[in-house]
């Protein structure tokens, strides 16, 4: 395969960026959703069987 | 001040948008399969020489690339029509979408500016040309979505953040239609070529894999926008939360006779 180096960095840079903004989101919103009152959170999950 | 009052384990997350991240997770590893596997590079023979041209492995970059490209824009008209339905509403809903949309489409900006700048050093021989209109343009909405950004961040009344960046959103977004069809307009100043999927110029596996990568790149873009909307949803009202605890205090110490609490000496 041609390129290798390029590919890699390529879709490795993407693909790391990507995650690593999906990942802070959603830390972001773990830490949010420990300050605001359940009856204020919209959409949020918990382990105790919200929806 | 503001107290650990939800479940610790609470998160952005929904039984919908965990089916959509599986979803995603697989579909990512769908495409990378398809993008370095039974995909063919691009190898050409020059009608007069024989010699084999094209952008040969390198093809497989685009798989990412344009998809990146195409939902980017999404990402930024969706943060213009929200930004309109907030002067229109004013309401939080719309100026949430709008930021969030905002924030997952510069993320897409900067990684197309960056896919495009690693995939142009072997094929175009070069990893920036000044002189390209689209790339010039690409880089001025980053850059203006990127003020954008720093202006929510640094105006600190929510509804002067939300009234600026609306119309901010609003002129940035004027640059979109330039950074898309820039390619036809100044066709001699661009490094690009026009764009073959208009013109049906790539068939088979390859259209397969680049359609594939849309809709990948489209979940991608689909779970960012839910939680980083969550997110923003949840700033909102852990500052009114925080504001509204702030008052009760303050005047339940005032019922209570203490006035230094009331005006926050001794606190």
């Amino acid at each position: 395969m041609t390129h290798l180096g390029y590919l890699i960095a390529g879709w490795g840079i993407a693909l790391g960026t990507l995650s690593l903004f999906a990942v802070a989101t959603v830390r972001r919103g773990r830490d949010l959703a420990r300050r605001v009152p359940a009856d204020r959170s919209r959409w949020l999950t918990s382990s105790d069987g919200g929806g | 001040m503001t107290q650990a009052i939800a479940s610790p384990d609470v998160s952005t997350g929904s039984r919908g948008s965990r089916v959509l991240g599986v979803a995603t997770l697989l579909g990512l590893a769908t495409l990378l399969l398809f993008a370095f596997g039974p995909t063919e590079p691009d190898i050409r023979l020059h009608p007069t020489t024989g010699e084999e041209i094209g952008q040969f492995d390198a093809v497989r970059l685009l798989y990412l690339h344009v998809p990146l490209a195409v939902l980017m824009y999404v990402a930024f008209v969706l943060c213009a029509v929200a930004s309109a339905g907030y002067l229109i509403r004013r309401t939080p809903w719309f100026d949430t979408m709008a930021h969030a949309a905002a924030e997952v489409g510069t993320v897409f900006c900067g990684l197309v500016l960056v896919t495009g700048s690693i995939w142009g050093r072997p094929v175009w021989n070069t990893w920036w040309e000044w002189g390209d209109v689209r790339l010039m343009t690409t880089l001025v909405l980053f850059l203006m979505f990127t003020g954008y950004l720093a202006l929510r961040r640094a105006t600190v009344d929510p509804r002067t953040a939300a009234l600026r960046g609306a119309i901010v959103a609003l002129v940035a977004v004027l640059d979109l239609p330039l950074v898309n069809r820039s390619v036809e307009w100044w066709e001699n100043r661009t490094l690009h070529q026009k764009s073959t999927l208009e013109e049906l110029k790539i068939q088979d596996l390859t259209l397969f894999t680049l359609m594939l990568g849309f809709l990948v790149f489209g979940l991608v873009l689909t779970w960012l926008l839910l939680h980083r909307f969550r997110v923003g949803w949840l700033e909102r009202e852990d500052a009114e939360h925080g504001i509204a605890s702030a008052i009760a205090e303050r005047r339940a110490a005032i019922d209570e006779g203490d006035v230094d609490a009331a005006v926050g000496e001794g606190t």
